[in-house]
């Protein structure tokens, strides 16, 4: 007789309050088989339903467009993401999300160059935009084949993208490391084959992932990288990340705007279901790349597979997921750096004043983990004086968040050393920084206090 | 599961000990460990986390929330023998709520009777026909299946509240194990409610309210049920009836398919919950008193007494507002905070 919701069988079972409070009367609003149903926007056209999120079933296919699209326009001009001067790198996967945001920056950009051609003094210039794309093959088992026709694909998608015209970027995962092609597999090939938790080798190609892109992105000048990541895939990482206990670091992930990076990266799809960018897909007929990875046994894939068991069961919870995630307190790198106080767009100085974030306050306020870069909690700051051990394997390990020890980092000494020599050189560069910029600041705050030489002794 | 350990002919030994055989594994260490050791660390464990966090003093008067489920068990069970060995010099109750659930809370209400009698604590039972007027039968009957874990939920509360008070205790205590506070904080995300993820992961809540609660819940995993089940704890079952509660039940299973990929993925998920950055103006609201019977509450009239008024006045609605956020819009993530009674939900008889 007792019942915990879950294939409950005693009859009594019934959806809680809160979830039935936060459906839109479903029964009503959103039944796709009622052919009358009419677009609450133009009230013209037929509804269209099948994108999920708490809109589904309200809007023809021409408005659920304009909405969707809207609040990828909102997301940018709200945060300023995108400038005239500014050159945009889109982070293209070939999956959906990534494919929507190349779209919507596409049209925006199209939009802007007819203005331009349009404009008597042509004084405002249009951002420029390219394409990067990561070829992952070296890490994952993706057939040969399969990569080779998604390059294709890719390929003719940034073509078709004209004008204007973008420039394709297309990488290899060991570009993260400068050496020769050859020489850098061969690294990264040691460094993963290290890490033996299946979730930190996720874990471990996405900050190698992120490395390859800030490293496109400066090779070509490019001052803002664009990601695809939408309200589902934000949903999961809150949950992921609070599963491997990265409560604290959490915030700085999940804002529009990351800037702890030497280029800053931007989310504009942050307000977008999965189903939208699927259904838009559809619609559009926007053509996607997917591989054929099996599924992983990791953290990650069972937080996604919950997570979308939940959105099932109540369209809005994977937006209540990132709602709640997004009240934790944000970083002072959680926006444009260069935007200068009197340019602050209205809505970013509204949640700078909501969080008491000072805009003049510097970002070196924190530590970083040299693996992933996540600020660290003050529990993990490492107290340097208390070293042991002057290795610099042991000291880059003892800089790491304490989630990257545990299911990326090997615990033994030895291996350390082996993987700490085979790391790209400019994640060991971020420990030497980290180190270095500790002692710097040190010297900076006490510096009142330092009398200058020779009259330390009286 | 749990408990049946390793048990290779007996051949294993404990390796505490070094005697006798081993017949747990510890989720966090994955020792193997006899009964005896397991015992001991155990209850040494929750003897730790009370005197780092100096959950009393000598001579206090402390209630301990018994539902008849086998944490609340345990928790009286440890607790006595704790207060015996190391001269906590407290003074310790079982405190009970009888909701009025017929054929079911009767049971696990057995169960704390016989435990008053096996541990020799001196038991009270507050019952909602008492403090309120109705049994939850009674509201059921009146308000159907849905919407009733609200009333169950926030009574429960409030109940064993003014039960502690006619005790005149100076503390709440009551059993969790680490999985139940991960789960908490889940829920929490899951359902929006940043006041309660600012505090759901700490030991000693409510030092503000009328009686402080705390959970000495045991930080190295060792799981209540397997210390119920070898020392033949009388327990019960206590999932309410009236909790069908969809994603409580997911995040339930979510949590045990995490243990058996990464058993510290419990205590990472509390450690997370202990260090989200919230800013303190997104704590809990300022707390008055209820204009209608005096206990804490925010607003002018208490949850109970909104609940309760609409009961009484045949609007047993009233209360349990129907909002919708408005995420996703225009505006973002500043969709309004929901104004209606979001009372914790029940899903289980325990406290
Ligand atoms: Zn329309
Ligand atoms: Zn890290
Ligand atoms: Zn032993
Ligand atoms: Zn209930
Ligand atoms: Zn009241």
């Amino acid at each position: 007789m007792a019942c915990n919701g879950s294939g409950c069988q005693s009859g009594v079972c019934y959806k809680d309050e809160d979830v039935t409070r936060n459906q839109p009367i479903k029964s009503e609003e959103t039944d796709s088989t009622n052919p009358t149903k009419v677009c609450i926007k133009c009230k013209l056209n037929d509804a269209v339903s099948g994108y999920g999120g708490i809109d589904d079933g309200r809007f023809c296919a021409d408005c659920f467009k304009t909405n969707l699209f809207g609040k990828f326009r909102f997301a940018v001009t709200s945060n300023a993401m995108i400038t005239p001067t500014d050159k945009v790198l889109v982070a293209f996967s070939g999956g959906p999300s990534s494919r929507v945001a190349l779209q919507f920056v596409h049209d925006m950009q199209e939009r802007a160059q007819r203005n331009f051609d349009a404009s008597r003094d042509r004084s405002l210039p249009v951002f420029a935009v390219g394409v990067v794309f990561i070829d992952e093959s070296s890490v994952l088992s993706i057939p040969s084949n399969e990569m080779e026709e998604a390059v294709e694909v890719v390929g003719e998608i940034v073509s078709s993208l004209v004008p204007p015209r973008k420039d394709l970027h297309i990488v290899p995962i060991e570009t993260v490391y400068s050496a020769d092609s050859g020489e850098g597999k061969e690294s990264l090939a040691n460094v993963m084959n290290t890490v033996s938790d299946p979730t930190g080798r996720e874990d471990m190609l996405l900050c190698l992932r992120m490395l390859a892109l800030q490293k496109v992105a400066s090779e070509y000048g490019y001052n803002r990288i664009v990601l695809g990541s939408c309200i589902s895939r934000i949903a999961c990482h809150v949950i992921s990340a609070t599963v491997k206990g990265q409560g604290y670091s959490l915030p700085a992930d999940i804002q529009y705007v990351d800037a702890r990076w030497e280029v800053p990266v931007v989310l504009p799809l942050r307000d977008c279901f999965a189903q939208e960018i699927n259904m838009l897909c559809r619609l559009d007929g926007l053509k996607t790349v997917k591989f054929s990875t099996g599924p992983g046994s990791s953290i990650n894939g069972l937080v996604s597979s919950f997570v979308s068991l939940l959105q099932e069961e109540n369209p809005s919870r994977e937006s209540t997921i990132v709602r709640t995630a997004g009240k934790l307190t944000p970083f002072q790198f959680n926006r444009i750096p260069e935007i200068i106080d009197g340019n602050v767009p209205l809505a970013t100085r509204r949640r700078q004043k909501r969080y008491n974030l000072k805009s003049n306050e510097s970002v070196s306020s924190e530590s970083f983990c040299p693996l992933c870069n996540s600020p660290l909690h003050k529990s993990e700051i490492v107290d340097w004086s208390n070293m042991d051990s002057h290795r610099s394997s042991d000291l880059f390990n003892k800089s790491c968040c304490s989630s990257c020890q545990f299911q990326i980092l090997p615990s033994d000494s030895t291996s350390m050393e082996q993987f700490y020599m085979d790391l790209p050189r400019s994640m060991v560069g971020r420990a030497k920084q980290v180190s270095n910029g500790k002692l710097s600041l040190l010297r900076e705050q006490i510096q009142d206090f330092l009398l200058s030489d020779g009259e330390d002794e009286t | 599961m749990e408990g049946a350990g390793e048990r290779k002919r007996g051949v294993r030994l404990c390796c505490v000990c070094k005697k006798a055989r081993a017949s747990v594994k510890r989720p966090k260490t994955l020792d193997h460990i006899c009964r005896e050791c397991f015992y001991h660390a155990f209850e040494s464990e929750i003897h730790q986390v009370i005197i780092r966090n100096s959950l009393f003093r000598p001579g206090e008067r402390v209630a301990i929330g018994a539902s008849g489920g086998k944490d609340s068990t345990v928790l009286a069970y440890v607790l006595s023998k704790l207060n015996r060995l190391h001269n906590y010099g407290l003074h310790l109750f079982l405190l009970s709520v009888d909701e009025g659930i017929t054929g079911y809370r009767d049971d696990s209400l057995e169960t704390v009777h016989r435990n008053q009698v096996q541990y020799g604590l001196p038991l009270k039972v507050v019952s909602y026909k008492d403090l309120y007027g109705w049994t939850m039968d009674q509201i059921v009957d009146v308000i159907g299946f849905k919407n009733n874990c609200t009333f169950c939920g926030v009574f429960r509360r409030q109940a064993l509240d003014r039960g502690a008070s006619l005790l005149k205790v100076d503390k709440l205590v009551t059993g969790h194990n680490a999985d139940d506070i991960a789960e908490t904080v889940l829920l929490n995300l899951l359902r929006g409610d940043v006041a309660r993820l600012s505090r759901c992961t700490s030991i000693t809540t409510g030092e503000d309210g009328p009686i402080p609660r705390c959970k000495p819940f045991n930080p190295n995993l060792d799981s209540f049920i397997t210390y119920a089940y070898f020392k033949r704890l009388d327990y019960f079952s206590t999932e309410c009836i009236y909790s069908p509660n969809a994603y409580r039940g997911f995040a339930r299973e979510f949590i045990k398919d995490l243990e058996r990929i990464r058993p510290r993925a419990i205590l990472d998920i509390i450690k997370s919950g202990e260090n989200f950055r919230i800013s303190t103006t997104t704590k809990m609201p300022e707390q008055g008193t209820c204009e209608r019977c005096g206990y804490i509450s925010s607003q002018k009239w208490c949850k109970a007494c909104v609940l309760l008024d609409g009961l009484n006045r045949g609007l047993p609605k009233l209360g349990i507002g129907r909002s919708r956020g408005s995420v996703g819009s225009e505006n973002g993530n500043e969709s309004k905070v929901e104004k209606s009674i979001q009372g914790k939900q029940c899903g289980t008889l325990d406290f």
